[in-house]
């Protein structure tokens, strides 16, 4: 057991280095886009940019994300050591469930909060017996940031439980052999040690924030998504749009460096012994923790089920049409499969580099990996119609490229896993088999990736979640004709038949569950 | 090694799944470039037509299907917004796929039409439809109407007493708090730049100002203003008249909300088109004046007035009997076609704040 202050850095090999690179560059499209876009409308670009109007919105863009990023957090971390390390009663079953509000679409989730938590909604029908008469506003900044806290915190939680489950057990027994307690044990030795987890999941919230339109627009947040979704709808004003895009990924870089700069130094090698450690037992502390769990999952996916519930007995008595969904619901999983695996395999090159190989360079790379992940969907998409349609021809409107749309927009998801399971793995022991004669890709392929499992299962699951419920990607990019539940369910709530959009969107939660609920099961197996 | 194993399946599965896709682009690919090659009047209708659609296919699906039907043309519709799927044609230049655009509104076809990517159609098709319903230049038609309304809440409101002759007059302070509107929505924005025609730039600018000082409550488009209307929430909402047709169908007679038309030509009783135009980039022309002109016949049209609760703009095709007829709605006496200048509009909406 050793805890080793920075990593070892080699020279990267140049496969890694130009795989990785390539990579990057695939992620640079949509920026690329951008500055063609603003090129040669400088003056205009830089006036929509500064106006004080474009300031006040970036401002309050910024005070949203870090908000929301701060409520995760502390919504996630105690949810993923209660799930992981205690006696929890039906841990599994809350590992599931608390997971599954990512797979709740934006635009679903808050009309769902609205329906039923807007003044005079569901919510207050059946209160209003009881005596209450208002409940508290629901628009603007409050709901914007409650709606995206509940969607997002297992963007934290899914990174934080890999890591706790990969952390070595001998950490924790010292402190407590020690004679401390479960609480100091927890802030002393697994906190820092989950510093990277929280690092990277705090990054995903904090992007997807950013670049989040169905939740803003629904509830009526003016966010600098919904400026650059109100030129490109309203105005049909490509130029503004792409300025303010481009202020956006300034924006993202800012948070990049951030956690760049938070994620800690620190690399928490253990022996290799890894797998249970006996539960913490939580006694009668139990009770506020299985409150807390109801509460999250009362709050975050139990009320938008119920109200997607509530539209489909309403669809039952107008007579539901099952036309297309089994089509959609095949076609979901499979795009959102190949687009994980895609994702992950595209993740690998670059974690490795960024972790093992660090330097000014690797560290660009990886930075410009992101700047898709904080863009607007639309934006993605029709950067993506643009250089497809005029360069590659071939490819436009082909899965082929749907998928690569997918991991230019959600690659980081994968790659803050990856790269927070390949911190913890020893480079000892790569290097030991290296010392043995075998090759680097053998190495990597039956000493790290094994080791790495959790990282990469919660990185495959990450994405498979996204891109289930993607939508402006899907409708512009998938081939014609090409349904997936999300479509569906936009099509059909979009002309407000909410009844014929309830049977999609139940399919699509009900589908995401299954990874994670095969992930518990195999994490019990292992138990 | 089982690691190993199941990486080496998942990246062949991925391979595979992509040399399938790209299989399937080529074929694609191969299809419309033909279409062109042989563009001989005696396989006038053969071939596919590729439709970009701002309409939902629950809207326009089953016509589209009766099109297939009767003249045995192949076609590819890809559903999206109005806005983004203009923006598209606009992001492919002349590679665009798309033969026909079918937009919700017609300010996205002028924007279309304004960049040049829509052609002229022939006069044959434009004269199926009232002038005012039409681009001036005839390079769109509306296929059918969708008028404004007033939406208000039943609890609140008795349409008999409450309600004013024109939408002018709801900058009166008894609307304070009361009323909802979706200004990022194209229709709404149509009906200002009426307003501009009608009352002038200043009147128009002291209407928003006026509904702003009455704390108008934003919403993301018609069905969220609609629903926000039926639960209470406001009052009335400025939206289109056929939202609440489905309303009525799926939740019944109890719900909240009913439409309320105004009268003697107000600027608030604008009648707005769905439409469509061809690209200057078809590949099938033929074939897209084939769907036009099916879009115009009675089958279409009464598809329109009966399942979608719009106004069929063609002559002699009844209105749904729930619907106040076009005839009665005493719409303001203008041209759609002068309401092209949707840029003075998003000025106004963006400089009075309306819009951020």
């Amino acid at each position: 057991m050793a805890v080793i202050s920075g990593a070892r850095l080699a020279r990267a090999p140049l496969l890694t280095g130009a795989l990785a690179t390539l990579i990057a560059a695939a992620m640079l499209l949509p920026l690329a886009y951008l500055v063609i876009r603003v090129w040669g409308a400088g003056q205009e670009a830089w006036d929509v940019i500064s106006d004080s109007r474009t300031i006040e919105t970036l401002v309050r863009t910024a005070w949203l994300a870090l908000t929301v990023t701060v409520a995760s957090v502390a919504l996630a971390v105690p949810l993923a050591w209660l799930t992981v390390r205690t006696d929890l009663p039906f841990r599994s079953a809350w590992s599931v469930l608390l997971v599954l509000p990512l797979a709740i679409p934006s635009y679903v989730g808050a009309f769902a909060f609205v329906s039923a938590l807007a003044p005079q909604g569901l919510i207050q029908d059946v209160l209003e017996p009881l005596g209450v008469d208002e409940l508290p506003g629901i628009y603007g900044f409050r709901g914007a940031w409650l709606v995206l806290t509940l969607f997002t915190f297992p963007y934290v939680l899914l990174p934080v439980r890999a890591t706790l489950r990969g952390i070595d057990p001998s950490f924790a027994e010292a402190s407590r052999s020690l004679g401390k307690s479960a609480w100091s044990t927890f802030f002393r030795v697994t906190l820092p040690q989950l510093r990277p987890a929280i690092a990277a999941g705090a990054l995903l919230v904090a992007l997807y924030t950013l670049s989040d339109f169905g939740a803003v627009s629904i509830l009526r947040f003016d966010s600098l998504t919904r400026v650059i979704y109100i030129q490109y709808t309203s105005a049909f004003d490509r130029t503004s749009a792409a300025a303010l895009s481009l202020l956006l990924v300034a924006l993202a870089m800012v948070v990049v460096v951030i956690e760049g700069a938070t994620r800690g130094r620190a690399r928490y090698y253990g022996s290799g012994r890894r797998g249970e450690a006996p539960p913490v037992a939580l006694g009668k502390w139990r009770w506020p923790a299985l409150a807390f769990c109801f509460a999250v999952v009362a709050i975050a996916l139990a009320l938008p089920l119920s109200v997607i519930g509530y539209w489909l007995v309403r669809g039952f008595e107008a007579g539901l049409s099952w036309d297309h969904v089994r089509e959609a619901a095949v076609n979901s999983a499979y795009a959102s499969s190949l687009a994980a695996v895609a994702a992950v395999l595209a993740a690998l090159p670059v974690t490795v580099l960024v972790v093992r190989h660090r330097s000014v360079g690797s560290s660009l790379l990886e930075k410009a990996t992101y700047t898709g992940f904080a863009l607007p969907g639309i934006v993605i998409a029709l950067a993506l119609v643009f250089f497809a349609s005029n360069y590659a021809t071939v490819l436009y409107q082909t899965l082929a490229l749907l998928v690569f749309a997918y991991v230019v927009r959600f690659l980081p998801e994968a790659l803050g896993a990856t790269r927070s399971a390949l911190v913890q793995v020893n480079p000892s022991t790569e290097e030991a088999a290296r010392n043995l004669g075998k090759r680097p890709w053998e190495v990597f392929s039956r000493i790290t990736v094994p080791q790495m499992l959790p990282g990469i299962s919660a990185g495959w699951i990450l994405v498979f979640l996204t891109v289930m419920k993607e939508l402006p990607v899907t409708l512009l990019l998938a081939p014609t004709d090409f349904r997936t539940l999300a479509t569906e369910v936009w099509s059909a709530s979009s002309n407000a038949f909410f009844a014929q959009a309830a049977l999609p969107a139940l399919i699509l939660v009900a589908i995401s569950a299954i990874p994670m609920f095969v992930t518990v099961l195999r994490e019990r197996e292992a138990a | 090694m089982r690691f190993v194993k199941f990486a080496i399946a998942a990246f062949v599965l991925a391979a595979v799944g992509i040399l399938v896709a790209c299989g399937g682009g080529d074929d694609s690919g191969a299809e419309s470039p033909s279409a062109t090659q042989d563009g001989t009047p005696a396989d006038e209708l053969t071939g596919s037509v590729t439709i970009y659609s701002g309409r939902g296919e629950e809207l326009v699906g089953p016509v589209i299907e009766m099109f297939e039907q009767a003249t045995g043309i192949d076609v590819q519709v890809r559903y999206g917004e109005t806005a983004e799927m203009a923006a598209t044609i606009l992001e492919e230049g002349e590679n665009s796929p798309a033969d026909v655009y079918f937009g919700q509104d017609a300010g996205a076809l002028g924007a279309l039409a304004e960049e040049g990517r829509l052609s002229e159609l022939p006069d044959e098709l434009l004269d199926r439809v009232p002038a005012p319903y039409r681009s001036p230049d005839g390079v769109w038609v509306g296929i059918s109407g969708r008028a404004r309304v007033v939406a208000y809440n039943t609890d609140a409101i008795d349409p008999e007493t409450d309600l004013p002759n024109s939408i002018l007059d709801f900058t009166d302070r008894q609307w304070d708090g009361r009323i909802g509107w979706p200004p990022t929505n194209g229709s709404f924005q149509s009906f200002v730049t009426a307003l501009r025609e009608i009352e002038g730039e200043d009147g128009a600018r002291a209407w928003l100002e006026g509904i702003q000082a009455n704390n108008a409550t934003d919403y993301d488009n018609n069905t969220s203003a609609l629903e926000a209307v039926a639960r209470g929430e406001v009052d009335v909402a400025f939206i289109n008249h056929y939202y609440l047709f489905r309303f009525l169908e799926e939740v019944g007679e109890s719900y909240g909300a009913r439409n309320y038309y105004l009268a003697g030509g107000d600027p608030g009783a604008l009648v707005n088109v769905a439409g469509v135009g061809i690209l200057d980039t078809s590949s099938n022309r033929p074939a897209a004046e084939a769907f036009v002109d099916f879009m115009l016949a009675a089958e279409a049209q009464t598809f329109f007035a009966n399942e979608t609760f719009e106004y069929p703009l063609v002559e002699g095709i009844p209105t749904h009997p729930d619907l106040l007829p076009l005839a009665e709605i005493e719409p303001p006496d203008i041209d759609l076609s002068d309401l092209d200048d949707l840029d003075g509009t998003l000025e106004l909406l963006f400089d009075t704040g309306v819009l951020p």
